[in-house]
């Protein structure tokens, strides 16, 4: 009953290939928009922003990023991490070289900057494949992570090696550097997402989202009806990296404020994001919000329960969070590979006969 | 001789030795390869969780007390016994070989015929389940294990070496442990061999890694064999897990090790046991020499972090069978 | 030249124009293994050609050469005309040279609706950018190109399944949605590649009737490889015959079923 598609007719190829096709759902996007834009930054505290939402957010682009590699490219990454690392170390220089041009422009740059390395690290994939090239995408995890440790250009040859994200404005208001409020804090990473967001459904919507999903599911098959697979995995990898490199910038600029890329940008990232698309579903650009949110959410909530309320220690709580994190990797694998996201559209097409499902 | 040669000699030699700890974890990742398909991502998680398991068994430590003290406010830690090594290993064997039965029951069995990317990101979800698992039963805090193993510089060796070099040349300093590793990974190896070639279960195990279908027609059961090899792959980590325990204690950074043991692979092919040594002797001394002439000089060290990825990549890009695996000749 | 000879009409009034496709000697190996052994033959505008031989007879090899997968050792092919250079397979399905497989290859994550798309991507020109905005462009030409794989998709009677996932297909639908892929590419050579193989007599009578209409109303020129004799001599015009990675016999359906080479192949000679 709460549930319903019938009426609703596509009449044009435009109507058969939006975002939502049903109504319902239309509706429900644009009230979550609403709510996101206009009523979250009015309500939002420092806790909030800094314990879920703006991680949610960051990682969210992270996980589309990635999505688009591996869940619609086919190609495993486990370097998202250094990948985050490049995009952080670029907006820092280009913020304390150029002190005059707008944040967001530096961000977009840093993006670009990331797509650039991807590619480099990218190049290998056209020889190597599966978990070869998983592997093999470990080598940019750490070099890059040494890269920036070790050569003291990339840090502005601080004394403790780490970086800071000096105060930056849009429009006036304060977005990056340690008196930033939390409303300018979610807005800013807001935005991004949901450019990043639209970017990416647009992409993977049309041709160049088959042409990844042909080299995913049958690479050679889909070399011989005519995809170039260098172009295809290169494109892949570069516009992976873009949405990793805005997530690793604003990961540094507006959320950590001060990073060192060993701790800020290390191989557990890398995990985390590839865990968030596992359990929120492969090859969804939905799925990667989904992971995100569930990742960001579930040791903030274990957090809660056992220390706040139960009181353990704080090492026995993180323990079990790899045991529940590692579980549910492998169920998720074994019983649904397409994540929350198909969780989801299975719910919905039970809803949709609901409450006479025969 | 120069003194600069005599220590790139003896870096050298330090290499290999940490080679062939590569090579034990690499071992692993080889036996369950060929038979199964599977990139066990775990292995090294295998070898931490065997080491905590050993030291936790002749510590006599209560299993999960953290857990149980959290959960039922008591203060238990330990049964305040003491057990032979010998026996404590045999008991961890005997863990190995159950976790290899729970993992064919409850993972491999219901992913059976899945993508192989599936399956490794499997193995990553096993790896963080058992990291988890393991601090949760015996903690977290580095421990010490030691079974009676030779520790520390042969001194025989120093001193019969001085007369090499010069003013500054003590002699080669090499660690008693590291030889006892090699021997004990030449003993495992030929061991395997002797498995693989002269018994019933080896036979099948080849003939497994052959050809899965063929296998099974001539009624070989897959899951024993399944079973077989992750539980020969745990012992193989038990090993290697013993090894690095002894040398650097227990703790979280060994389950790192299976990270090195990856290019290893990539260098020798997933599907050799040779290859899985050579290229663990030569990520070994390789990481070694280049941290030693061009690292530490030039880059300003810390090279081993990457340097066997890259070599390994590089290695990929101009034969991407590896050094002992087969030409791949695509089908459609 | 020997087919020097134009156009001519076939007894049920198709025309079948000059030489497509020529292949010239063409020898392949294997490292030791000869695969196919010093071959030549030629396709026609507008007809359909069977090539046939026991198995591993190196048929499925000569349409991997056709179609740029495998790069024979010795030897020419000629398109259109012109020698073709050693060329990645992308680029001949480019030329349009479009191929169903022996074993489905389709790409079991897409719907059917994408996966007859994925036919047009040779036909798509619009950059990241332009797509990554879906406005203008992109988008007129994403339904141009949806409104040619619609008349595909009916032309096959495929509409009903168009939003399925390929995986969740029965098999004879598989290899259908597959011809579908190949056609999208309104290809001026298709391949196909055992096209009947594994099917009932009803279903392999349905895909004997999209073959014969694809060629003649799309005018396709058609190779292909079938075991299933009836259906190769109902089908084709010409019929390469191979065994052992040798041409042994070439012609018309009549001449091949009456030449002694071909009968001793199927029906086995002892080999001195």
């Amino acid at each position: 009953m709460i549930y319903r598609e019938s009426g609703d007719y596509s009449t044009t190829y435009a109507q058969d290939s939006q975002t939502f096709p049903i109504r319902f759902d239309r509706y429900r996007f644009y009230a979550v928009v609403f709510v996101a834009y206009c009523i979250i930054p009015f309500i939002i505290n420092d806790y909030w922003a800094s314990a879920i939402f703006v991680p949610f957010l960051i990682y969210a682009i992270a996980a589309i990023g990635l999505n688009i590699l591996t869940g619609f490219c086919g190609q495993v990454s486990l370097g998202t991490g250094g990948f985050m690392a490049v995009g952080g170390y670029s907006v820092y220089k280009l913020m304390t070289s150029f002190p005059d041009v707008n944040i967001a422009i530096h961000v977009l740059l840093a993006g670009l900057i990331t797509a650039g390395v991807g590619i480099l690290f990218g190049l290998p994939s056209l020889r190597i494949k599966g978990f070869y090239l998983a592997v093999a995408t470990l080598a940019a995890q750490f070099f890059l992570v040494w890269l920036f440790n070790r050569v003291p250009w990339f840090y502005n040859y601080s004394a403790s090696g780490m970086i800071n994200s000096p105060e930056r404005t849009i429009f006036g208001y304060i977005v990056t550097g340690p008196s930033t409020e939390a409303w300018a804090k979610y807005l800013i990473c807001l935005v991004f997402l949901t450019l990043c967001a639209v970017l990416a459904r647009n992409m993977t919507r049309g041709t160049l989202g088959r042409k990844w999903m042909a080299i995913r599911d049958m690479d050679i098959a889909a070399e011989i009806i005519g995809v170039d697979p260098l172009k295809a995995k290169l494109s892949a990898f570069a516009i992976s990296s873009f949405f990793i490199g805005i997530a690793g910038a604003l990961f540094f600029a507006v959320y950590l404020g001060a990073a060192e890329a060993g701790d800020s940008f290390g191989i557990t990232k890398s995990f985390l994001v590839l865990f968030m698309i596992i359990i929120g579903g492969l090859g969804s650009i939905f799925g990667s919000f989904a992971g995100a949110a569930f990742m960001v959410l579930m040791p903030v909530l274990l957090k809660n329960v056992l220390v706040g309320q139960l009181g353990w220690a704080t090492d026995l709580a993180a323990h079990l969070e790899f045991v529940i994190v590692g579980a549910l990797i492998i169920i998720f694998l074994i019983m649904e590979p397409h994540g929350l996201a198909q969780l989801w559209r299975l719910a919905k097409e039970k809803l949709r006969l609901w409450p006479f499902p025969h | 001789m120069p003194d600069q040669f005599l220590f790139a000699i003896e870096v050298m030699i330090n290499g290999l030795m940490a080679g062939v700890l590569y090579a034990l974890v690499a071992l692993g990742f080889v036996l369950i390869f060929k038979s199964s398909g599977i990139f066990n991502y775990a292995q090294g998680v295998f070898a931490l969780f065997a080491a905590l398991t050993l030291v936790g068994l002749q510590e006599g430590q209560i299993p999960f007390s953290h857990l149980i003290n959290a959960i039922f406010g008591t203060h238990i830690h330990h049964f305040g016994w003491h057990i032979h090594s010998v026996i404590a290993i045999a008991m961890t064997v005997a863990v190995m070989v159950l976790l290899a039965i729970l993992v064919e029951r409850y993972i491999l069995r219901h992913l059976v015929n899945q993508p192989d990317i599936i399956l490794f990101m499997a193995t990553i979800g096993l790896a963080y389940f058992m990291e988890g698992f393991g601090d949760l039963m015996w903690g977290s805090e580095i421990k010490t294990l030691d079974i009676g193993l030779p520790q520390g510089g042969s001194f025989w060796i120093e001193e019969n070496t001085a007369w090499l070099g010069g003013e500054n040349f003590y002699g080669f300093f090499i660690d008693r442990l590291d030889i006892v590793a090699a021997i004990v990974a030449a003993i495992l190896v030929l061991a395997l061999t002797l498995f693989s070639q002269y018994t019933k279960q080896g036979r099948a195990l080849r003939a497994v890694a052959d050809d899965h279908q063929a296998a099974l027609s001539v009624g070989i059961s897959l899951r024993y064999i399944w079973v077989l090899v992750w539980a020969i792959a745990g012992i193989v980590a038990l090993v290697a897990g013993i090894m690095w325990g002894s040398k650097s204690g227990v703790q979280f950074s060994l389950s790192l090790i299976a990270l090195k043991a990856l290019p290893v692979l990539m260098l020798g092919g997933f599907t050799s046991i040779p290859g899985a040594i050579v290229g663990g002797l030569i990520i070994g001394v390789g990481e070694k020499l280049f941290e030693f002439t061009i690292g530490a000089p030039f880059l300003g060290g810390a090279t081993e972090n990457w340097f066997a990825y890259v070599l390994a990549l590089l290695f990929l890009v101009f034969r991407p069978q590896g050094l002992f695996g087969d030409k791949i000749i695509e089908r459609v | 030249m020997k087919d020097t000879i134009d156009s001519y009409v076939t007894a049920d009034g198709r025309t079948i124009g000059g030489v497509m496709m020529e292949m010239k000697n063409i020898t392949l190996r294997f490292g030791g293994v000869v695969a196919i052994k010093d071959i030549s033959f030629d396709i026609r505008e507008g007809e359909i050609r069977a090539i046939i031989g026991p198995n591993g007879a190196g048929k499925s090899s000569m349409l991997n050469v056709i179609s740029g997968f495998y790069h024979p050792q010795e030897g020419e092919v000629w398109f259109r005309g012109e020698r073709r250079p050693t060329m990645k397979p992308h680029n001949v399905a480019r030329q349009g040279i479009a191929r169903t497989f022996q074993n489905i290859a389709l790409f079991n994550g897409m719907s059917v609706l994408d996966n007859v798309m994925t036919g047009r991507l040779t036909q798509m020109k619009t950059g990241i950018i332009a797509q990554s905005l879906w406005y203008g462009r992109a988008q007129k030409e994403e339904f141009q190109n949806r409104e040619i794989v619609e008349k595909i998709i009916d032309f096959l009677e495929i509409q009903h399944i168009r939003k399925t996932p390929v995986g969740r297909l029965p098999y004879g639908l598989k290899k259908r949605v597959e011809l579908a892929r190949a056609l999208a590419a309104e290809p001026k050579l298709l391949l196909l590649d055992e096209p009947m193989a594994g099917m009932n007599v009803e279903e392999k009578e349905d895909m004997s009737r999209f073959i014969l209409d694809a060629n003649d109303e799309f005018g396709t020129t058609i190779a292909l490889i079938e075991h299933d004799m009836g259906v190769v001599m109902d089908l084709s015009d010409r019929v390469v015959v191979m065994d052992y990675g040798k041409k042994i016999g070439d012609g018309t359906p009549e001449e091949v079923r009456n030449n002694q080479a071909v009968i001793d192949a199927y029906l086995g000679v002892a080999h001195d």
